[in-house]
C-alpha cells in the first residue's frame, strides 16, 4: 500500500489546531513516515491535484460562499475529518449564534456593516455543509488523541472518542471537585478525552470538546443556579463552546 | 520596464489566515496593486458582551492559535485594571517569563517554517526533511522547546489554562523551572547554528526600503514586550511615548473596501508594528547576546527594510532565550511561593491592557458592569495595524520591480515574501470593533 496522502484545510478558526502539528517536536518526523502531507496552506506552498486519503478541515462553516470550497474538498478526499472544535461543533465561533440581542454586524462594523465582503451567517460545524467521516473535538485538539485517531483510521479500525463526562477523568486524577471549591464546572456533561486538563490546572471545565451524547443541559443549568449564579447567566455559561448543541 | 503583469495570488500560503495579492499592469502602466484580506469575520468583541470577567481571557484567547498567550495576558491585564486587581512580583515575573516563551516559540515557527523555505529555494519545510534533515530537526527541537516553555508555566501553549485575574490558578514548581532552564541551555547550540544558517542565506533577503513610522511598547523594566508605554518612532528619529489608555489616538482605525479587517494610521499614512518596530525602538535594551548575534548577522538600527523583520524576529528569539534564563534564575533565587489568588469583588469599570505579541502591539479594552459582566470590548490586533503598511510597501515595491524589469514569477515571489515577512496573523486581524463606550 502506498503511503496515504493527507491535506489540511482551514475555514473560520484561529488555526491553533493546525499550529499544534508543529508542536510534535521530533515525533513529527515519525508521523511524516506514516503519511504524506501534500497540501497545508498554513505551512506549505505546494498544492496537489491527486485524490486525498484524508482531508483534515479546521474551522467552522460560517459563510455560504465557503460551501463550494468544502464540497470540492469532499470530492477530492476519501475521508473528511473535522479537525478541532470549530469544525466539529462550531466551537467558540458559535457563541454569536444564540445571543438574543445579537446585532453583530452593526455592533462590530457600525455604518460599514452592509459592505458585501462582511457577509457571514451562523457559525456551524462543517457537517452542516458536507458529510464528515470523523469529528475530532478539542480547543485545541489533543495531540495524543489526534495520533490515536489517525492511527485507527489508517489501520481500518473504527476510531472512538469518549462518550463519558470529564468528571470521570477528573476523578481519576484525584482532583478536588470544583463544586467543592465553591466554583462551577461543566465537566458533569462535557465530553472527556482531554484528561480533565482544565480542572487539573485549577480552572473549571468549559466543555471545549462539546457535550456527551444526550446531555442533560437543563440539569446542568439548575446545578449552576444552585451555586448562586443568575439564571440568565447560568444558561449562557452552559453554551460557551456548545452553542450549537444547546436547544434554544 | 515590465509591460504586462497579471498577479492574482488567492490565499497566500505559509501565512496564518487568508490574504490575497492582486497586481495588474498593461503597457507598463500599473492599474491595480492590492493587498486584500478576505478572512471570515468572527465578531469576538460581540461574543464577550454579557460574559463574566473570569472567562473573558479564555474566550478572547481563541482569537489566535499562535499568540493565544499574548491575547490572554493583554486580556487579563485589561480586566485587572478594570476591577482594580494588582498582582504580586512573582506573578509579574512569571508572566514576563511566559511572554518570552511565546516570543521564542512564535518567532521560531515563523523563521523556520514560514520564511526559511523561500531563502533555501524550496516551497515548504517538507522537502527540507530530506535535503536538510539537520535544519528540520533543529527547527522542530526549537519549536518543541517554545511550546513546552509556555506549557510548563500556563498548562498549555495553545489556549493556556492557568492565566487568571490576579495570578495563576496553578503554579509552576521550582523543579519544573530548573528543568526549563536546562532545556533552554540545551538549545543554545541550536541558536548558534541558526546564526550560521541565516548568515548563509541573508543575501537572499530582498533589498528594499521604505521609511515608515514604527510603533511598539517601550518599557522601563526591560525590552518592550510585556508592558510599558506606546512608543512611536518617526523616520527622522523623533520618538514619542503615549499612555496605553490613549491607544485610540495612535490606532485611528478606518475601513477599507479591500478588507474584512480595519486599517490604522497615526502620524503617516501607515505604521509598522512587530519585531522590526520593537527593535528599532528598543535596540539598546536587547540582551548582550542578542546584540552580538545582530552584529554577526550584519543587522543594525534604524532598519527600514520590512523583509528584515524576519532577522529582527530571530534576534528577539535570542533575546528571549537569554532573558528567560535570567528570569528563571531570579525566580529561583527568590524561591517560589504558593500565593493565594485574591478574592475578587466585581465592580463597574473599564480597563485597557497592552502587550507586544510576536507580530506587534496588541490592545484589549473592556468595560464591566457591577456584576462583573462585560458590557463592551475592543481588541486591536497587530496584523490589523500592519495591513496599511503592507499596502504602502507594495505601492512602492511594484513600480520599483517594474522599472528593474523583474519577471512576473520573481515579482510574485517578492510580494509573497513581503507579506510573509510581516508574519501576518490574519485570522486574528479581522476582529475589530468600533464601539462607543456608554457612560
Amino acid at each position: 500500500m502506498s503511503i496515504p496522502k493527507v491535506a489540511f484545510f482551514d475555514f473560520t478558526s484561529c488555526e491553533g489546531c493546525q499550529v499544534e502539528i508543529a508542536n510534535f517536536d521530533q515525533d513529527l518526523l515519525k508521523l511524516l513516515q506514516a503519511v504524506e502531507v501534500v497540501e497545508f496552506r498554513e505551512i506549505m506552498k505546494e498544492t496537489c491535484s491527486a485524490p486525498l486519503d484524508i482531508a483534515f478541515v479546521e474551522g467552522s462553516f460560517s459563510r455560504e460562499k465557503d460551501r463550494a470550497r468544502l464540497q470540492k474538498i469532499r470530492q477530492r478526499a476519501n475521508l473528511v475529518v473535522a479537525y478541532g472544535s470549530c469544525a466539529a461543533t462550531g466551537g467558540i465561533n458559535a457563541l454569536k449564534n444564540h445571543k438574543p440581542d445579537y446585532k453583530y454586524k452593526v455592533e462590530v462594523y457600525g455604518a460599514d456593516a452592509t459592505l458585501p465582503h462582511l457577509e457571514t451567517q451562523k457559525a456551524l460545524p462543517i457537517s452542516a455543509a458536507i458529510p464528515v467521516d470523523l469529528a475530532i473535538p478539542g480547543c485545541p485538539v489533543d495531540r495524543a488523541e489526534f495520533v490515536r485517531l489517525v492511527s485507527d483510521l489508517l489501520h481500518g479500525k473504527a476510531p472512538t472518542i469518549p462518550n463519558y463526562p470529564v468528571c470521570v477523568e477528573c476523578k481519576k486524577k484525584e482532583n478536588i471537585c470544583r463544586y467543592e471549591l465553591q466554583d462551577t464546572c461543566l465537566g458533569v456533561v462535557a465530553r472527556a478525552g482531554c484528561g480533565a486538563l482544565c480542572p487539573t490546572n485549577g480552572i473549571p471545565c468549559e466543555a471545549c470538546r462539546g457535550f456527551v451524547d444526550n446531555p442533560n443541559v437543563d440539569s446542568l443549568v439548575e446545578l449552576l443556579i444552585k451555586t448562586g449564579m443568575q439564571p440568565a447567566y447560568a444558561a449562557a455559561k452552559a453554551r460557551m463552546f456548545t452553542a450549537n448543541l444547546v436547544e434554544e | 520596464m515590465a509591460q504586462k503583469i497579471n498577479i492574482n495570488l488567492q490565499h497566500v500560503t505559509r501565512v496564518e489566515g487568508h490574504g490575497n495579492i492582486v497586481v495588474n499592469a498593461t503597457n507598463g502602466k500599473l492599474e491595480r496593486c492590492e493587498w486584500q484580506v478576505p478572512e471570515a469575520p468572527r465578531f469576538f468583541e460581540s461574543m464577550v458582551r454579557g460574559r463574566h470577567f473570569s472567562e473573558i481571557a479564555r474566550i478572547t484567547s481563541r482569537i489566535c492559535g499562535i499568540c493565544s498567550v499574548g491575547h490572554q495576558l493583554a486580556s487579563i491585564k485589561a480586566t485587572e485594571k478594570a476591577l482594580g486587581i494588582t498582582v504580586s512580583e512573582q506573578t509579574e515575573k512569571l508572566r514576563r517569563l511566559l511572554k518570552h516563551g511565546e516570543n521564542f516559540d512564535s518567532h521560531i515557527l515563523h523563521v523556520y517554517f514560514l520564511v526559511a523555505p523561500d531563502l533555501l529555494g524550496v516551497p515548504s519545510v517538507m522537502p527540507l526533511a530530506e535535503s536538510h534533515p539537520e535544519v528540520v530537526k533543529r527547527a522542530l527541537a526549537m519549536k518543541g522547546l517554545g511550546s513546552r516553555w509556555s506549557s510548563i508555566i500556563c498548562g498549555r501553549s495553545t489556549h493556556p489554562v492557568r492565566i487568571v485575574p490576579g495570578g495563576f490558578s496553578s503554579l509552576v514548581t521550582e523543579a519544573e523551572l530548573i528543568e526549563l532552564k536546562k532545556s533552554i541551555l540545551n538549545i543554545v547550540p541550536d541558536v548558534e547554528a541558526t546564526v550560521k544558517t541565516l548568515q548563509a542565506v541573508v543575501d537572499k533577503v530582498p533589498h528594499f526600503e521604505r521609511k515608515t513610522e514604527y510603533v511598539g511598547l517601550v518599557d522601563t523594566v526591560e525590552y518592550g514586550l510585556y508592558d510599558g508605554q506606546i512608543g512611536c518612532l518617526m523616520p527622522d528619529g523623533q520618538k514619542t511615548l503615549i499612555d496605553v489608555e490613549d491607544y485610540r489616538s495612535v490606532t485611528n482605525e478606518w475601513v477599507s473596501p479591500l478588507s474584512t479587517a480595519k486599517y490604522t494610521r497615526h502620524h503617516m499614512d501607515s505604521y509598522m508594528v512587530g519585531a522590526l518596530a520593537r527593535i528599532n525602538l528598543n535596540f539598546q535594551q536587547l540582551h548582550p547576546e542578542a546584540q552580538r548575534m545582530a552584529q554577526e548577522l550584519g543587522f543594525s538600527v534604524p532598519c527600514y527594510n520590512p523583509y528584515l523583520n524576519t532577522i529582527a524576529q530571530f534576534i528577539e528569539a535570542v533575546h528571549s532565550a537569554f532573558t528567560g534564563l535570567e528570569l528563571i534564575d531570579s525566580l529561583l533565587a527568590a524561591g517560589m511561593r504558593d500565593e493565594e489568588l485574591p478574592v475578587i469583588t466585581p465592580r463597574a469599570g473599564r480597563g485597557v491592557g497592552a502587550v507586544d505579541v510576536p507580530r506587534g502591539i496588541l490592545f484589549h479594552d473592556y468595560e464591566y458592569d457591577d456584576a462583573g459582566l462585560c458590557t463592551s470590548a475592543n481588541c486591536i490586533i497587530p496584523t490589523n495595524q500592519n495591513h496599511a503598511n503592507i499596502q504602502g510597501d507594495m505601492d512602492k515595491l511594484v513600480p520599483e520591480m517594474m522599472r528593474a524589469n523583474k519577471s512576473q514569477p520573481e515579482m510574485e515571489l517578492h510580494l509573497e515574501m513581503l507579506v510573509r515577512a510581516y508574519d501576518p496573523c490574519i485570522s486574528c486581524s479581522t476582529h475589530y470593533l468600533d464601539v462607543t463606550f456608554v457612560k
